[in-house]
């Protein structure tokens, strides 16, 4: 049996192949993303509330509802024909196929974040290199943990009725947490606050990436038809 | 005896046990509101305390035993453990809606404001979405086994995120001194408020597992019944 880091491998580079080539749901998250960010701007008074104040938040409420959108479409994809159904029948393990599932969502969700960054700091005149690096931490960090549960939940919420709305019933009470945290380590940065105030939330979004990382690998199995 | 006949028992049982417990609610009330001291600042708005503290108290006890009850399933795989889930989630979800509602009817004349985001208040709050999405999904799926799995996996990851959501919170106001601070250690109770705090937290312990059982009872014959007219049907 190949190692489950192979059949990761394999069957991310599949889902990401297929995005590549049909690039439907990118460019839909994509402009989704962009229309937020957009309306967002209309969604304050900008004489009573500066950018400042409002901007990390805008961003986060941006990232996970583009990163719902693109969490629909791991399993729904195998829907089709059956062809999940395959992938139980290929000799390889469920943890394999949890962890490419995961890592395809992660480019997927990754890329959008990495077009609308850039965007967010044009529209809402923030400051982005001075904090780049610190900042792409913590999007990473919170990116991991809502991808992993993610990645579950839309296991499960696929084969539930009203599944598009199941996911975000499910999955916006597992946000909680990392986009507190995102949104504290964010503001605090573009604030140019010391960096011995974000500690806490760090280890915050670590320990939560941790704790459902290996919970999700755990329980992957029971949400598979076998 | 049939399963059904069965069944039917256990309804029947747990149906006394349930209103045995009603009535020792009503007589937490007598003791609370007649026989219990006003308290000094807040006056009667603390009398609710008896009931909010009680509930709030079963519906932690009844999400801590649905993420027991959870695990437990994945490795036993006894459509019991499901069974206790769902009710327990059930009789949970409402006991959490108890506690936010009396909540805010106190809070608003003692602290002045409906709502407030202080830790213990947020994780109440998520705790009734989680649940509430429990209940949900097990309503979203037809096939028992794959409801019994799903649902599950959900409970524990439930369970597990309920303490990150508090922990957030108070990472969340340490950060902001500026937040008011709610602190509920105040001075303690009383004896004779401790008394009635404590033979409510019983009655309603017991109350809570009589509404479990008889939910547990309900699932059982529903399943029995179906079981007994599915063999009915190959008979014929």
């Amino acid at each position: 049996m190949p190692s489950a880091f192979r059949v990761a491998w394999t069957i991310a580079s599949k889902d990401l192949l297929l995005e590549f080539r049909s690039r439907t749901a990118f460019l839909s998250s994509l402009i989704f993303t962009a229309l937020v960010l957009a309306i967002f701007n209309f969604a304050r008074d900008p004489t009573a509330v500066s950018t400042v104040d409002i901007a990390p938040g805008i961003l986060w409420i941006t990232f996970s509802f583009a990163g719902l959108l693109g969490l629909n479409r791991a399993f729904a994809l195998e829907r089709e024909n059956r062809a999940l159904d395959g992938l139980l029948l290929a000799p390889a393990s469920r943890t394999g196929l949890y962890l490419g599932k995961a890592l395809a969502n992660l480019v997927f969700v990754g890329t959008v974040e990495a077009i609308a960054l850039p965007l967010f700091a044009i529209f809402f005149n923030m400051p982005l290199l001075p904090v780049l690096g610190p900042l792409v931490v913590v999007i990473a960090l919170a990116t991991i943990g809502f991808v992993a549960v993610g990645t579950l939940m839309s296991a499960m919420a696929v084969n539930t009725r009203f599944a598009e709305l199941m996911l975000p019933v499910l999955m916006l009470p597992f946000l909680m947490p990392p986009i507190t945290g995102a949104v504290q380590v964010t503001s605090k940065l573009f604030g140019g606050r010391p960096f011995s105030e974000v500690v806490a939330w760090l280890k915050l979004l670590t320990g939560y990436d941790i704790v459902f990382i290996v919970l999700c690998i755990l329980v992957f199995e029971y949400t598979l038809d076998e | 005896m049939t399963p059904t006949q069965n069944a039917e028992r256990a309804l029947r049982r747990s149906a006394f046990f349930m209103g045995l417990g009603l009535l020792l609610v009503a007589a937490v009330y007598v003791r609370a509101l007649r026989f219990t001291p006003l308290e000094a600042t807040q006056g009667p708005a603390q009398k609710i305390f008896y009931l909010h503290v009680p509930s709030a108290w079963v519906a932690f006890l009844a999400f801590g035993l649905v993420g027991v009850c959870s695990a437990l399933y994945l490795f036993l795989k006894d459509v019991r453990l499901d069974r206790a889930a769902a009710s327990l989630a059930e009789v949970g979800v409402v006991f959490t809606t108890v506690v936010l509602v009396t909540g805010p009817i106190w809070a608003k004349p003692i602290w002045g404001a409906w709502w407030t985001w202080d830790a213990r208040l947020t994780s109440t709050l998520f705790l009734w979405f989680i649940y509430f999405g429990y209940l949900v999904l097990r309503s979203a799926v037809q096939e028992p086994g794959r409801r019994a799995r799903y649902s599950a996996v959900l409970g524990i990851l439930g369970s597990l995120l309920v303490p990150f959501i508090h922990v957030s919170v108070l990472l969340f106001r340490t950060l902001h001194p500026k937040a008011v601070v709610l602190n509920p250690s105040g001075p303690t109770l009383p004896g004779s408020m401790l008394a009635t705090l404590l033979f409510a937290l019983a009655v309603f312990t017991v109350f809570f597992f009589s509404l479990v059982a008889h939910r547990y009872a309900q699932a059982t014959l529903a399943e029995a019944r179906d079981a007994a007219r599915e063999e009915a049907d190959d008979a014929r």
